[in-house]
């Protein structure tokens, strides 16, 4: 093959080999799509789900002004000022384009479908930089794998519609401008990563870690003597427009000039605009002289910033790090201090089990891959490694963080994988001048570089295809099509072999390389299963194999919301744990007092205290807060291990401490340190708020005996708890939702307790007396 | 001392003699930038930051501005040119102006 014609054949085959990646990355994500319905998932998606909708309806402004008083009663949120509005601006863009070409979609299917369009994008961002660091055959293996990567994923299935769904098509863009800026110290690359910079900011938190890393590459730069022009320009640039522009974010607003996160960014500006002067000062006059002024202007900023530095720090112009900033330094410190911050799952450090499920065959990979990058060790691949080393641990620290790791993971697996093909299926040119110049490790040069872009190029058509074959079986046939293409690559590019080392005998060659193939497809497999296994649930829908094989769809959630929106006054306000506030209120449109934008610690303590506490006193509370319904989640009858009295530990914890002196949670343990709910639950548990809605006529069920709660395997007591001072309003199909309504005060003045005993007694008496 | 003052005048003289006109020119207008950033700076802290968001707009508009000047006056610079092989001065100028409309849009939009 003449290498004309085949850097023709590479040039029809990248954009098309790219169009495959995307178009298996979004197919991919739609499991949830065909098992369930285009619903939106979780519980933060319903969120932004319900922002975009008003957004969508009332306009960009009023959205910027909303007060939103059906949240967090009776305190109301500015939703304006307090969310990351990027992916509610992106979708509502998309759906008035659409519209404005009458393509009439409709908002939520734009929800649903943003996060897979957008990991297209993200292959492709990690093929470009990908590119940057190694070549372009390299670059497609990279968007292959982050296309398909469950660590990715499982935070972009169609309906996952969160920050992080366009936030880590953002964070790759983003590095991948940065690295383009300083290769080629353009100001105009400078300008785009800002631009970049601030979409990100506006659409995650997860910003923070761009203001970190990339002055950090600076600094490293700085350190190992590498400070160039280029560096200056491209830093200079990024930083002084992107935090103006981050600065716009109301959210944001003035932290870049305050909190400590943001300070490195700046002390590195500060740095580096020095570091440019002393060199231009040095460009002008003898060393000697020069060193004389260094000594000088060193001293002077030495003492003017810690001057400066201890001023700002103790007159508190400089906010300390915050909470969940130290619970990245120390896992400990969230579970002593911050409960609220402990109790969500996605906070707890990583298992060690989870990288290789998230990552399969990319987390071996990822080792070699960056001591690759140690080899070229330029200015590019420097960032790497600072990537790699920062978001390994991050990712060790928090599941959540698994997110940013993966596209580094991906990448630097894509340099590995790619250089182990580049040295199993190198031409023979490439050996021949080897051999001449006795130098193995010479770079291939150009002319023949193009015949290789070529060949890991059909190999990774033929494991996109693989992919497929996993998802639907319809694709098996173009899978081994494809894989014929390879062999038929492989083979012509062996047969223009003439002279070679022992060691690139075909037969050894092949060994390799159909190992990686299979790698490859044990990759595909293992992405295809874990995706539709474990990250395609929607959570509000249920579904679980019954005895016969049969599916059983368990809807009781959306069930219970309806109740909920169909039977409840407008202005109803329903307690209930923060976990389903934003699910009420887009579902069920209620008013919630507490819902997952956890930041009042204080609120979500006063509804813990409800559900922990006896009747008397949690009626006060309910009182005070205009209570109408109580909704809680209670799995003992089909055994859904999430429900409320698992949680409850969080609350009573949360509570305690706010309300030390109401709350206690040692007197929810028995004795010997247990905590149980059956025969032997302790006194505070059994006259719990919580309990009581839970194990409410529970035993009826079960015809007066042997009810059993399946997720706590207990037995439970025959006779069940009784409540005064809430009546039971609603209990979904399969018991997981229950509601109940909160009594209005006595109409003669007495306790609730006193009044239902009362009704009780007459009744009995009435039925007595119809016996005689 | 006496040595950091000889020494500064060598850099006086040399900077005098080996500059080219249109550097001087990009740094007068660098200096002019760095002293109304000094004046802002001064007044916030005899008079307070009160409009926060137009203290920060007007400051780090003096600040891009200076770093953006010092962008161009070293892409510009004969001596640098090998280290930007891509950047010829006229494209310099257009992302000097490129990322200005950038960064005034943000100030306007920030000044309140």
């Amino acid at each position: 093959m003449s290498t004309e014609s085949s850097s023709t054949v590479a040039r029809v085959l990248k954009p098309t080999i790219l169009i495959l990646i995307a178009i298996v990355a979004i197919s991919s994500r739609l499991f949830s799509i065909i098992r369930f319905e285009s619903v939106i998932h979780e519980f933060d998606p319903w969120f932004n789900y319900r922002t975009t909708q008003h957004l969508v309806k009332n306009g960009f402004y009023d959205f910027w002004n909303w007060f939103d008083e059906k949240s967090w009663y009776p305190l109301g949120r500015v939703v304006g000022g307090t969310v990351y509005p990027g992916i509610m601006v992106t979708s509502a863009l998309i759906h008035n384009v659409l519209h404005f070409f009458n393509f009439p979609v409709d908002i939520r299917n734009v929800c649903v479908f943003l996060a897979p369009m957008f990991s297209g994008l993200t292959a492709f961002s990690a093929y470009l930089l990908t590119k940057e660091l190694k070549d372009s055959s390299a670059g497609l293996l990279a968007a292959a794998f982050l296309g398909v990567a469950p660590g990715y994923i499982s935070r972009s299935v169609a309906g996952s519609y969160d920050n992080e769904g366009i936030a880590i098509f953002l964070l790759v863009f983003t590095f991948y401008l940065w690295i383009k800026a300083v290769k080629t110290g353009s100001a105009f690359f400078g300008l785009l990563t800002a631009l970049f910079y601030f979409y990100m900011v506006s659409a995650w938190g997860g910003y923070v870690f761009i203001t970190n890393l990339v002055p950090l590459h600076a600094f490293t730069l700085l350190l190992m003597g590498r400070f160039s022009n280029r560096l200056y320009v491209s830093y200079s640039t990024f930083y002084a427009i992107g935090t103006l522009l981050s600065m716009q974010i109301p959210f944001v607003g003035f932290q870049p000039t305050r909190t400590s996160e943001h300070m490195a960014a700046l002390g590195v500006f500060g740095l580096i605009q020095l570091y440019a002067f002393a060199e231009l000062v040095r460009g002008y006059i003898p060393p000697k002289q020069f060193k004389t002024l260094l000594k000088g202007g060193v001293a002077a900023v030495a003492v003017i910033s810690a001057v400066g530095l201890t001023l700002l720090s103790f007159s508190g112009v400089i906010a300390p790090f915050t909470g969940r900033f130290y619970s990245l330094y120390d896992t400990g410190y969230a579970k002593i201090h911050i409960p609220i911050i402990a109790s969500v799952s996605e906070h707890q450090p990583t298992a060690w089990t989870s990288f290789f499920f998230d990552l399969q065959m990319l987390i071996f990979l990822f080792p070699a891959g960056v001591y690759l990058c140690f080899k070229e060790l330029k200015d590019e691949h420097v960032f790497i490694i600072l990537y790699s080393v920062f978001a390994s641990y991050f990712a060790g620290v928090m599941v959540r963080l698994m997110l940013t790791l993966t596209p580094v993971v991906c990448v630097s697996a894509a340099i590995a994988y790619s250089t182990l093909l580049d040295t199993y299926l190198e031409t023979s040119e490439h050996v021949l001048a080897s051999t001449n110049s006795a130098i193995v490790a010479t770079p291939a040069p150009a002319v023949i570089d193009t015949p290789t872009v070529a060949i890991p190029e059909a190999k990774a058509a033929g494991k996109k295809a693989a992919a497929k074959a996993a998802a639907a079986a319809a694709a098996a046939a173009k899978s081994n099509e494809a894989d014929a293409k390879t062999h038929a690559k492989s083979i012509s590019a062996a047969s223009g072999e003439k002279k070679r080392f022992p060691i690139f005998n075909l037969d050894s060659r092949l060994l390799v390389i159909l190992q990686l193939t299979w790698f490859l497809f044990m990759f595909a497999w293992h992405c295809t299963y874990v995706t539709s296994g474990s990250y395609s649930s929607p959570s509000i829908v249920l579904a679980s194999r019954q005895h016969d094989g049969s599916q059983m769809i368990i809807d009781d959630f959306r069930e219970a919301y309806y109740w909920l929106r169909k039977n409840t006054k407008e202005d109803a306000k329903v307690m209930s744990w923060w976990d389903y506030g934003y699910q009420m209120a887009g579902m069920a449109n209620v008013t919630t007092l507490v819902d997952n934008n956890t930041w009042n610690n204080t609120h979500i303590a006063t509804v813990g205290k409800a559900m922990s506490t006896s009747e008397e006193v949690s009626y006060k509370v309910l009182r005070q807060h205009d209570v109408d319904y109580v909704l809680i989640l209670f799995g003992g009858v089909i055994g859904y291990s999430g429900d409320d009295i698992n949680k409850f530990l969080w609350m009573i914890r949360i509570a305690e401490g706010v309300y030390p002196n109401d709350v206690k949670e040692t007197n929810f343990f028995t004795p010997r340190g247990e905590y149980k709910v059956d025969h032997d639950a302790t006194k505070t548990m059994r006259e719990s708020l919580m309990y009581k809605m839970s194990y409410y006529r529970f035993a009826e069920l079960y015809g007066g005996g042997n009810a059993v709660d399946h997720v706590r395997n207990a037995r439970m007591p025959a006779e069940g708890p009784t409540l005064s001072v809430l009546e039971e309003a609603y209990t979904t199909e399969n018991w997981l939702v229950r509601i109940y309504k909160v009594k209005d005060l006595d109409n003669l003045g007495r306790d609730l307790k006193d009044s239902t005993a009362f009704d009780k007694g007459r009744v009995r008496k009435v039925s007595s007396l119809k016996k005689k | 001392m006496n040595d950091i003052k000889t020494a500064a005048n060598s850099l006086l003289t040399a900077y005098i003699k080996d500059t080219p006109k249109s550097l001087k020119l990009i740094d007068s207008y660098m200096v002019y930038v760095l002293l109304t950033g000094i004046i802002q700076f001064v007044y916030v802290v005899i008079a307070g930051t009160f409009p926060n968001n137009a203290f920060l707009a007007g400051f780090i508009s003096t600040v891009a501005s200076f770093v953006l000047a010092a962008n161009l006056r070293i892409q510009t610079n004969p001596k640098n040119a090998s280290q930007f092989p891509t950047t010829s001065p006229e494209r310099a100028f257009a992302d000097f102006l490129a990322c200005n409309v950038v960064v005034h849009f943000a100030v306007a939009n920030f000044l309140g």
